[in-house]
């Protein structure tokens, strides 16, 4: 059920991005499915009881150089953690990229909508 | 883009302070609690952020010019990359291979030094991003009233 | 398990006013709200790391919007929209979620450890004999920064390219060519 609600967010930002006629909201629209996608990422590595994966002094033994078993049957996966990290990151880098694109067409157009934007050449 | 008013610039250049020291923090200690390079690099942009939305935009271009951060940027890109060849170099013929702690300089875990080149990595990540994302942010100021239409 | 309700639900509503609205200032303020959101989200789904990324990148992202958009003197939006293609796109947009509720009803239930059926995979892995290979604490990092570091210099590639393609947009010099006639 956690699922669908997210997959509603990313037909959401879908629909925005889709429909609408303000270069701004289109922006918008791709930035609420970048957000979805990385919630739905973390959401599938979450385990019911779960602690952080962080490693603390109490759980390692360093004279067998063995983690407790407690931290391995309880921890959530880290694997999609790191992925979502750096996605977070090169979505600030694109949302730079096509903040910049509409600030260069309303300099030279004077409008935001995209429906008198007609000279678009090569 | 001018500045804000004295309240603001002597309040603002005391907490710039703290969040540098902050975000040095969350750099350093990254291999030990959450954090890491790319969180500790966002926050070093937004500080300089804040002296660029208190003290205006010429006062930042004075004191960091366009030129010395771009050159931040590639260095930082640089430092990662030679860390990759070196371990390529000198640990077995592996790319990105951690040659610190597998072969010179085990440390003890927990310790600040410890991870091998894990820190190292954390730091030229940190100086990379946050110097792309303030030159970003600084050149999308400079774009504002002063620009006429153009029909 | 409420929480995650709860705040998936405020997360929506967030986003329907924000699509919905005619006023760009209230969409703006609206997807800080929704990054907030999500960054409480990521804090009860155990990822603190992701956390803290996730809201200082969201106050950036508040930053650049801002200073970019309601500083134009056209902030509110108007025009009519064309009726028959907006039906045509709801009702597309319907029948693809309607599928994909479908899909998600054949996965495991939210919060069975799926990595965990595998027992030699790489999270097991990881989880195992992070510490012992790296000398990490933080698996997360260990991750990023050993097991997978050609990933993250592909995410520095990526950012380093978007700044490019940002700065040369940027230009001031272009102008000249700008104001040059049409051909």
């Amino acid at each position: 059920m956690p699922y669908a609600l997210c997959f509603l967010l990313f037909m959401l930002g879908l629909y925005c991005a889709v429909v609408k006629k303000n270069m701004v909201k289109i922006v918008i629209g791709i930035m609420v499915m970048e957000y979805a996608v990385n919630l739905f990422l973390v959401m599938l590595g979450f385990r019911v009881g779960g602690i952080a994966p962080i490693i603390d002094r109490a759980q390692y033994d360093p004279v067998m150089r063995q983690v407790a078993a407690g931290f391995v049957n309880n921890s959530v996966d880290p694997l999609p953690q790191a992925l979502v990290l750096t996605s977070i990151v090169i979505s600030l880098g694109s949302l730079a990229l096509m903040i910049s694109i509409c600030v260069r067409t309303y300099e030279k157009y004077g409008t935001f909508d995209i429906t008198q934007i007609r000279r678009l050449k090569g | 883009m001018k500045g804000m008013t004295i309240i603001v610039k002597t309040i603002s250049s005391w907490v710039k302070v703290l969040i540098v020291l902050f975000g040095i923090y969350i750099i350093l200690f990254g291999h030990l609690t959450p954090g890491g390079g790319f969180a500790g690099g966002v926050i070093l942009a937004s500080s300089y952020l804040l002296i660029m939305l208190a003290f205006g935009r010429e006062f930042v271009q004075k004191d960091l010019p366009l030129a010395l951060d771009s050159k931040l940027d590639c260095l930082g890109a640089l430092l990662f990359a030679m860390i990759a060849v070196l371990g390529l170099v000198l640990c077995d013929k592996i790319f990105f291979a951690n040659f610190l702690y597998q072969e010179y300089l085990p440390g003890k875990a927990f310790d600040l030094i410890s991870a091998g080149t894990i820190p190292l990595s954390n730091i030229a990540i940190g100086l990379k991003v946050g110097a792309s994302l303030f030159l970003v942010i600084f050149l999308l100021s400079t774009f504002r009233r002063d620009t006429s239409v153009n029909r | 398990m409420y929480i995650f309700y709860v705040l998936l639900i405020f997360i929506i509503i967030a986003a329907i006013i924000a699509i919905e609205t005619k006023n760009l200032l209230s969409a703006v303020i609206c997807i800080g709200a929704l990054g907030f959101g999500a960054s409480l989200m990521f804090l009860f789904l155990r990822a603190p790391d992701i956390a803290i990324t996730q809201i200082v990148v969201e106050v950036l992202g508040l930053i650049i919007l801002i200073r970019s958009t309601i500083s134009r003197d056209l902030t509110f939006i108007s025009g009519d929209k064309e009726f028959f293609g907006t039906v045509i796109s709801i009702v597309i947009i319907f029948v693809i979620f309607l599928a994909g509720v479908k899909v998600f009803e054949t996965m495991p239930d939210f919060g069975t450890a799926i990595f965990a059926q595998v027992s030699e995979g790489a999270s097991q892995t990881y989880i195992k004999e992070g510490l012992q290979n790296t000398g990490a604490a933080n698996i997360v990092s260990s991750v990023i920064l050993d097991y997978r570091a050609y990933d993250t210099l592909g995410e520095t590639t990526v950012l380093f390219t978007c700044i490019i393609g940002a700065t040369v947009i940027l230009r001031k010099k272009a102008k000249k060519l700008l104001e040059e006639p049409d051909l």
